[in-house]
């Protein structure tokens, strides 16, 4: 195995390709740029599509366009810019055609800042767009995983016609770590009988849609997406543990936060502290049953993530009040040190919470303003 | 006497490029008219089998029952977005939208002009009929200066509502573009030449020579409450003062290709 | 611990980010496992410009860390900024050719080397980086200093092969530095 150092963006970029990526569509957004940068030197070398839209609107709308063809196509963007998406979005939801979405995600709401955070987490994994769909979220925590898991994204999404976001921060997207890039593809793809490809020859015509104004039709389609949904949820979830096996404290983590966690359970188990990570890679679908396993275990856990608690709530829904759970977590673009986890672990090691049903996000608060007074 | 059915000439037939779908348009609307003219110049040009058309929201927003090809249907405004997708993954395929004046020239501004900007090689088939049909009436971008719509009650009063957009004169300003005219159904011979100019668009994709666009002014005897004959004659008296029929950017490498 | 976390700071223009990826390349081929994550965005642009190296035997978790073991400061604002963060027992490498001043903490190990007066004299100003982590991996003994010269030769643009020598010769000086200021002190 050959492992260069490769950058972020760059990388998942690349790896985009190589998996098969035939349109990308895209608008300049920090920190995500160098991925449209990326396929701007390499797509026309290749004789791909490639097109720096005018706005993040026309960008998903030329991915809607290709993805109506059958072929592998993609944006990458970073917070406001898939804001801007989501009407496309519920649209590519809505005519059932597979498409891919990076999302490097920064700190908000509104302009926010160009730091990474998580706090995309609902938006990405409840929707985003209107109506009802289920988009299939995969939340890699480093440059290999993130490489491997936009392969896995587009072999999801033409598996179950379906949108798959591959969420990222800023950090993974701007870091450099040594990982390996698969082979390059060849584009041998059997075009699906769905596709509008200008085919018609021997066939009757297709279309494409998103509209069904028959309400009992659209109905059925959304029969059809639930269904899709629940299939997904039973074949398709992803997980990371460590030190999971003997763990009285279970910290729930993902992306960015996940590695940050991973360092504070090291070191607290230097300590003696029977901690353990257990890292969600799917965020939709959710490993609630895993997440309420480990309850059945663990004396208490805590959901750490770069964001107010979107998480917390999928994994309070996973534990059904068996055991107590604590937050951490940093906003605005701010990653957390593993420091903070590490005393986290420690302040619960020591005083373990007992209390089931109390507002984790309010204790939460009144610890940061603490740290937050620390730093300053 | 020999009998008429045995002698009988076909002289008018359904495309072989629209379906045997009747149209929902209202009586007197002349999105029927453009609909058979862009079938008939698709059979003609032998491309039915290898054109993939995309819709619009507005009237015409169920395009694609009617034309016997392949079709997707876009978000308000992004059609030519959605061909630009289409077209940079399929470059040897015809692409075409076919859009209204409140999809083309209001919501769908931004990716109209910059369509036209990258030169991209589709065809638009713009349909100006002034006015939003779908909605039940309401002003456009196109509608007329002091023209009543549903929600000009009074008149566009150009103080505060502006002054109709003429896209087809904008469009042309850019440089990537090879083909922009303007037409009309109001009549016989303008159909004919509006016919004419639908092909030459297609024709001009079909060499690869980029952005093509036929505007084409239209009648809505519905929303604006007049007969269809009437409508015609609003087309013709007071749409035609403003949106002048004509040419105003064509490639003069296009002579070469219409034979 | 296996883990060394590295950040080198300094303004736009100082080349700090890609010493950090030649640190980052040698780290790689050295066989360690390695993380490199810059500040990135508006500040960078004739701000400062910052990263950090981690370096480990182990897959590492964290790309940042609160306490860093070692600073490159390649002016003052970094050393402002990193004087009171670096670990105990740790160490400072202080770019003496622009920093009129000392650290007062006494649980770490300074270094103050001139690394622009160094670069000038080799020919370039612009290999003052060069210096700097040169003198980095004779302090803090991670990698041997012959892993950015082979780091270097592996990676380097082709366009830019010509300056290998005088880099090379940068990445010494700085090594020597380090060495006789440590022999000066026995």
């Amino acid at each position: 195995m050959v492992k260069k150092l490769l950058k972020g963006n760059e990388a998942f970029a690349e790896a985009a390709i190589r998996a098969g990526c035939e349109g990308f569509f895209g608008y300049p957004i920090t920190p995500s740029t160098e991925f449209l940068e990326h396929m701007a030197k390499r797509m026309p070398e290749l004789g791909r599509g490639f097109v720096q839209a005018e706005s993040e609107v026309a960008a998903i709308n030329m991915v809607y366009g290709a993805a109506c063809t059958g072929k592998r196509a993609m944006t990458a963007s970073s917070s406001p810019g898939i804001s801007l998406m989501m009407e496309g979005i519920s649209y590519i939801a809505g005519t059932e055609v597979p498409a891919v979405i990076v999302n490097v995600m920064r700190g908000g709401p509104g302009l926010g800042n160009i730091a990474p955070s998580q706090g995309d987490y609902n938006q990405m994994v409840k929707g985003g767009g209107h109506g009802d769909y289920f988009p299939i979220v995969l939340a890699p925590a480093s440059v290999q995983e993130a490489i491997d898991y936009i392969t896995l994204a587009f072999d999801l999404a033409d598996k179950y016609r379906s949108l798959v976001f591959v969420i990222v921060d800023g950090n993974l997207g701007q870091m450099m770590e040594p990982a390996e890039l698969p082979p390059m593809r060849d584009l041998d793809f059997i075009t699906p009988e769905w596709a509008v490809d200008g085919e018609t020859e021997g066939r009757e015509r297709r279309f494409l849609s998103s509209i069904y104004i028959d309400p009992k039709d659209e109905e059925v389609t959304n029969i059809r997406l639930l269904r899709r949904k629940l299939e997904i949820e039973k074949n398709e979830i992803l997980y990371h543990t460590e030190e999971i096996d003997d763990a009285e404290i279970v910290i729930v983590a993902f992306g960015t936060a996940g590695r940050v966690a991973s360092t504070a359970v090291r070191q607290a188990r230097q300590e003696g502290i029977k901690v353990g990570l257990f890292r969600p890679i799917t965020l939709s679908p959710f490993p609630y049953k895993e997440i309420e396993k480990l309850a059945d275990q663990a004396k208490s856990m805590l959901v750490a993530e770069m964001n107010t608690g979107m998480m917390l709530d999928d994994v309070s829904l996973s534990v059904k009040g068996k055991i107590p759970i604590e937050f951490y977590g940093r906003m605005g673009g701010i990653t957390p040190f593993p420091d903070e986890i590490l005393d986290e672990i420690r302040r619960i090691n020591n005083s373990p919470p007992t209390d089931t049903d109390f507002n984790a996000r309010e204790a939460w608060l009144d610890r940061l303003e603490l740290i937050i007074e620390g730093e300053n | 006497m020999v009998s008429e059915t045995n002698n009988a000439t076909l002289v008018y037939e359904r495309p072989e490029s629209l379906t045997e779908m009747p149209t929902f348009y209202c009586p007197g609307c002349t999105h029927g008219t453009a609909h058979r003219l862009v079938a008939e110049v698709l059979d003609e040009m032998g491309i039915r089998e290898t054109t993939i058309g995309v819709a619009p929201v507005g009237c015409s927003v169920f395009a694609y029952n009617y034309f016997n090809h392949d079709y997707v249907e876009a978000a308000h405004g992004r059609a030519p977005a959605m061909a630009t997708g289409i077209k940079r993954v399929l470059p040897k395929k015809m692409v075409y939208t076919y859009q209204g004046d409140g999809d083309l020239a209001s919501i769908g501004m931004g990716e109209i002009m910059h369509a036209a900007a990258r030169g991209e090689n589709i065809t638009v088939i713009y349909l100006n009929n002034a006015i939003y049909g779908m909605t039940g009436g309401q002003m456009s971008p196109t509608t007329l200066p002091n023209m009543k719509t549903t929600s000009t009650p009074l008149g566009r009063d150009v103080e505060v509502a502006g002054y109709p957009i003429r896209m087809a004169e904008i469009i042309s300003n850019l440089d990537a573009v090879s083909y922009v005219v303007r037409r009309s159904l109001h009549n016989p011979a303008n159909i004919r030449k509006t016919k004419k100019a639908v092909k030459t668009a297609f024709q001009t994709q079909a060499s690869g020579m980029g952005f093509s666009m036929v505007e084409i002014l239209s009648s809505c005897p519905t929303n604006w409450k007049l007969s269809p004959s009437k409508s015609l004659e609003f087309i013709e008296e007071q749409m035609i003062p403003v949106y002048p029929i004509a040419d105003f950017k064509v490639n003069p490498e296009i002579k070469n290709i219409k034979g | 611990m296996t883990e060394t976390s590295i950040i080198i700071s300094g303004f736009g223009g100082q080349g700090t980010l890609f010493a950090g990826q030649l640190l980052a390349y040698a780290a790689m081929d050295y066989g360690k496992e390695v993380t490199w994550i810059p500040s990135y965005g508006p500040e960078m642009r004739g701000g400062t410009a910052r990263c950090i190296v981690i370096i480990s035997d182990e897959k590492i978790g964290s790309p940042v860390a609160r306490n860093p073991f070692a600073v490159i400061a390649m002016n003052v604002p970094s050393v402002n900024m990193y004087e009171p963060l670096v670990a105990p027992g740790g160490y400072m490498i202080i770019n003496e050719s622009l920093v009129d001043q000392k650290i007062e903490r006494t649980d770490i190990q300074p270094i103050y080397i001139p690394g622009n007066d160094i670069a000038k004299e080799l020919g370039n100003i612009r290999i003052t980086n060069m210096v700097m982590i040169g003198a980095l991996l004779e302090l803090v003994q991670v990698l041997p200093v012959d892993e950015l010269k082979k780091a270097l030769d592996s990676h380097i643009p082709e366009r830019h092969r010509g300056t290998l020598p005088i880099n090379f010769e940068a990445i010494e000086r700085g090594a020597k530095f380090v060495q006789e200021v440590l022999a000066e002190k026995v």
